[in-house]
């Protein structure tokens, strides 16, 4: 059971909106009184695909938790931009402690409420935990593997922007091949990451068998939802993996956010899947397929790709990355929309 | 003192910072000018029609369309419908169907007996109409609507002009006609049939008239030298398509030569087709170069009628006819070859163009007639102060679309004139180029297909050629419409602003910024599907 598209009321499911579509079949985010739970006012730069990705996914969950919500945040941008003290842009109630233990400080809160419960003295407050790829697949990947072990009643978020880009862009493992960084460049000519292992951590999470595990991007809004919504309504450790442009470590246009994160995902570059239980479920199938070099071309951090002579092998490896993702999970599978 | 350990400060909110103050440039919602819009010769607001008609408001629709074209069930059947050749969305698939959703519009409002709304207060002046054809009868909606008193004077013992005598019945139905005709005698304009104006100054002194719209038309058909024995039948166009609404039908024979390349060339052979003749049409030129358009032509081969290309008519014989075949030269003129053939001809019909009859004009002072046709100024009016032209009797493109524009844009300024001052035009928004769009956003819909008559039926009989659209479908029609400079509410700006700087005021009534917090990163107008937003450098 995969987002269901309505399939044509002019620009149907594509838009945020849509004035042709029943009230209940619309977006949160196009909803006059969403939570907004990340307010104006933060400071993240022009153009951040993390602080809209963050609204999408917080507006969406507190709406399937019927406003009875904590975030508890690991360090990062997110928690930098949106929070400098005194000041606050979250409108819900969240905590931040440290880098590396944002899954554990949620499976604190999450057991917390379950005690509370069993006194009778509180409600269901459901509980997320979010973090930038350098807390979640880095620092904190000790107490997220644990959080998935022990299946607490958590849903992870993790805003994949492919580096440390707050302390001015450093690797992560999460950085892609080839993927220019600014003080982390190995050594020898080539300025790109190098061509590692790579580090999926869905695929981690899937391997932990934990009831959901989902991806997705900030360019489709109305799958972002839905997979929001559909691990609220789950218990147990959930975890999803939201794709977020950053302008400034990637070296694009602010106003290309959402459109790169769209070529991330037509190029199968970034697969958008969800599974349980360790199984694929479904994916989002590409609509219209493009080479890797679309996605490549209008970001600095892979300018050395395309210079007087374009590294035409390295590109080639890249697109070997692609491919081998749409066959995986049977990108190109699905039915169009 | 009683905050809690380590804690100087009370929490704050963000909204203290104000991020406008990092921007360049501000994002501005603006309306670019839809290219259909731009197209239409009858100035319709297309996309806005198209707008309420997607949310399936028919009504609205249709009296948002019918502010500037009363007929549109006419239209959707004889219009040329140049807004398609122009539509953006022929760049994804295939352009909107827009003349067939105007058809099931004005269709809809005949089966549903919707009214046009009728003028505020009558302002006492009295304005002349001669001809009660698109143009008139357009300029007299208009006028009557602003509030005028409005007569039509038309020679012909129907209303409709051109569109009743010279478009045969196939392709627009009389009671279609007649309705929206009705339609606007319902305001309250006077018409008088049968009533020819012979002299426009004698007639308005007569009617103690403020000002007049002459559009009587172009119905006298051109002649050419064809040396032609005296038993030779030789007719043209026009009269032949007029005959055909009244008692006595032409008697054209079998063997009809049709003697043009123009749409009333075609009319007349696909008149004479339904009539049981086998009318061959003689063209000079090629089809590339026929001004008839390629759509018409290939419904008329469709028919079974016979083109001859090159040719022209040498001479014409009690029931025969010589031509002349003829060849392009370099410049793309045709020449003559010197090789003839002869062609059994009951009856000759010329439709070779037509002519106005500017009889009523004599003695006008300051009127001016250049090439037969009246001049006008950039405001309809002719030389003679008051006295204002339209249709086809002045220097244009000669169709429906264009005369009923004409009429509007007369409308306009007599009411200007009338009230002594002149009217001013708002200003053209900038076009909504293809460029502007961010296409991903629209679901992929093809067009959707008119019915056509069967052939056989289309061979023998009268009835209507090309079917319309029912409701499913017509609305399916108006939602591929892209919307292209023009806000539809798509909430796009709305959800894809980091800092919520875009503020949504609710059903029909749009966004806007909020500065304080925008930072300038221009998503919002990156992925508006329809280009309403720009970006604008900011001063500082």
């Amino acid at each position: 059971m995969s987002l269901q598209p309505i399939s044509f009321y002019q620009t149907g499911t594509f838009t945020v909106g849509n004035r042709l579509l029943a009230p209940e079949d619309r977006s949160v985010q196009a909803n006059m009184q969403r939570t907004n739970s990340l307010n104006s006012g933060h400071r993240a730069c022009q153009g951040c695909g993390e602080a809209l990705g963050a609204r999408y996914a917080i507006d969406a969950a507190m709406i399937a938790s019927k406003n009875q919500l904590i975030a508890a945040n690991a360090t990062g941008c997110l928690e930098v931009f949106s929070t400098p003290y005194p000041e606050t842009s979250w409108q819900i109630p969240w905590i931040h402690s440290l880098f590396g233990n944002a899954a554990a400080v949620a499976t604190g809160i999450a057991a917390a409420i379950k005690i509370k419960k069993q006194k009778g003295q509180g409600g269901d407050t459901r509980v997320v935990a979010q973090g930038g790829d350098g807390g979640t697949t880095d620092i904190g990947f000790g107490c997220l593997s644990g959080m998935f072990e022990r299946n607490d009643d958590v849903l992870y978020i993790c805003y994949d922007n492919g580096g440390y880009m707050n302390t001015g862009v450093q690797r992560s493992s999460a950085t892609p091949s080839s993927a220019r960084t600014a003080t982390t460049m190995p050594l020898g000519p080539e300025p790109g990451n190098p061509f590692g292992q790579g580090k999926f951590v869905p695929a981690i999470a899937m391997a932990h068998e934990i009831p959901y595990v989902a991806t997705a991007t900030v360019a489709d809004l109305r799958d972002l939802e839905y997979k929001v919504t559909r691990a609220m309504g789950m218990r147990g450790a959930r975890y999803i993996h939201i794709l977020v442009p950053c302008p400034l470590g990637w070296g694009t246009a602010s106003h290309d956010t959402i459109r790169i994160a769209r070529l991330a995902k037509e190029t199968g570059i970034f697969p958008v899947f969800e599974a349980e239980h360790g199984e694929v479920k479904s994916a989002l199938a590409i609509r219209r397929p493009l080479p890797v070099e679309d996605y490549l071309r209008p970001q600095k951090r892979f300018a050395h790709l395309f210079g007087k002579n374009p590294a035409v092998e390295t590109i080639a490896r890249i697109q070997a990355q692609a491919d081998k993702n749409i066959r995986r999970y049977g990108l190109l599978e699905t039915e169009t929309r | 003192m009683d905050k809690p350990f380590a804690i100087t400060l009370n929490p704050g909110s963000s909204l203290a910072n104000h991020t406008g103050s990092w921007r360049t440039s501000r994002p501005v919602y603006l309306d670019r000018l839809p290219p259909c819009n731009n197209q239409c010769p009858a100035g319709e607001d297309i996309q806005g029609w198209l707008f309420h008609a997607e949310s399936g408001n028919y009504e609205k629709a249709w009296r948002h369309l019918t502010k500037d074209n009363p007929f549109p069930a006419t239209m959707g059947r004889v219009c040329y419908h140049s807004c398609e050749d122009v539509c953006n969305r022929a760049k994804l698939d295939a352009p909107v169907g827009i003349n067939s959703v105007e058809r099931f519009l004005g269709d809809e409002a005949i089966k549903q007996g919707w009214k046009l709304a009728p003028p505020e207060a009558d302002t006492g002046k009295h304005v002349l109409i001669v001809g009660a054809g698109p143009s008139g009868m357009s300029a007299a909606y208009h006028l009557r609507r602003l509030g005028h008193r409005v007569t039509v004077h038309d020679a012909g013992p129907f209303m409709g002009g051109m569109m009743r005598f010279g478009i045969p019945k196939y392709r627009l139905p009389r009671e279609v006609l007649d309705a929206e005709m009705q339609r606007v005698v319902d305001l309250g304009v006077e018409v008088k049939l049968n009533s020819k104006v012979d002299n426009i100054l004698a007639s308005m002194k007569a009617g103690k008239f403020d000002a007049a719209f002459l559009a009587v038309g172009a119905h006298i058909g051109k002649r050419a030298m064809i040396p032609a024995g005296d038993a030779a039948k030789i007719v043209d166009a026009i009269s032949v398509l007029r005959s055909m609404e009244g008692q006595d039908k032409p008697m054209l024979g079998r063997r009809v030569i049709v003697y043009g390349g123009g749409n009333t060339a075609i009319d007349v052979a696909r008149t004479a087709k339904r009539m049981g003749a086998e009318p061959i049409i003689v063209y000079r030129r090629t089809r590339e170069k026929a001004p008839a358009h390629d759509f018409e032509i290939e419904e008329a081969l469709q028919e079974g009628i016979m083109v001859k290309w090159l040719s022209t008519i040498k001479q014409a014989g009690e029931s025969s006819i010589t031509i002349e075949k003829m060849a392009l030269d370099d410049k793309g003129f045709p020449q003559p070859t010197g090789e003839f053939e002869t062609m059994d001809a009951d009856s000759v019909v010329l439709a070779l163009g037509q002519d106005v009859d500017l009889a009523l004009l004599n003695d006008v002072p300051g009127l001016e007639v250049n090439d037969g046709v009246v001049k006008v100024d950039p405001n309809m009016m002719t030389g003679h102060p008051g006295i204002f032209a339209g249709g086809d009797m002045v220097p244009a493109e000669r169709n429906v679309t264009v005369a009923i524009g004409h009429g509007k844009k007369a409308a306009r300024n007599i009411d200007a004139w009338l009230k002594a001052s002149s009217y001013q035009a708002p200003p053209k928004h900038e076009l909504a180029h293809f460029e502007r769009l961010n296409t991903w956003y629209y679901a992929d819909a093809p067009k959707t297909v008119r019915p056509m008559l069967d052939i056989i039926r289309r061979q023998s009989t009268f009835d209507e050629v090309q079917g319309g659209l029912d409701e499913t479908n017509a609305l399916f029609e108006a939602r591929r419409c892209l919307s292209c400079g023009n806000c539809f509410e798509c909430d796009n700006c709305y959800g894809v602003c980091p800092d919520n700087a875009v503020i949504k005021l609710g059903p029909g009534k749009r966004f806007e910024f909020n500065y304080d917090y925008c930072k300038g990163c221009g998503m919002c107008v990156t992925e508006c599907p329809c280009g309403a937003i720009k970006m604008e450098a900011e001063e500082i």
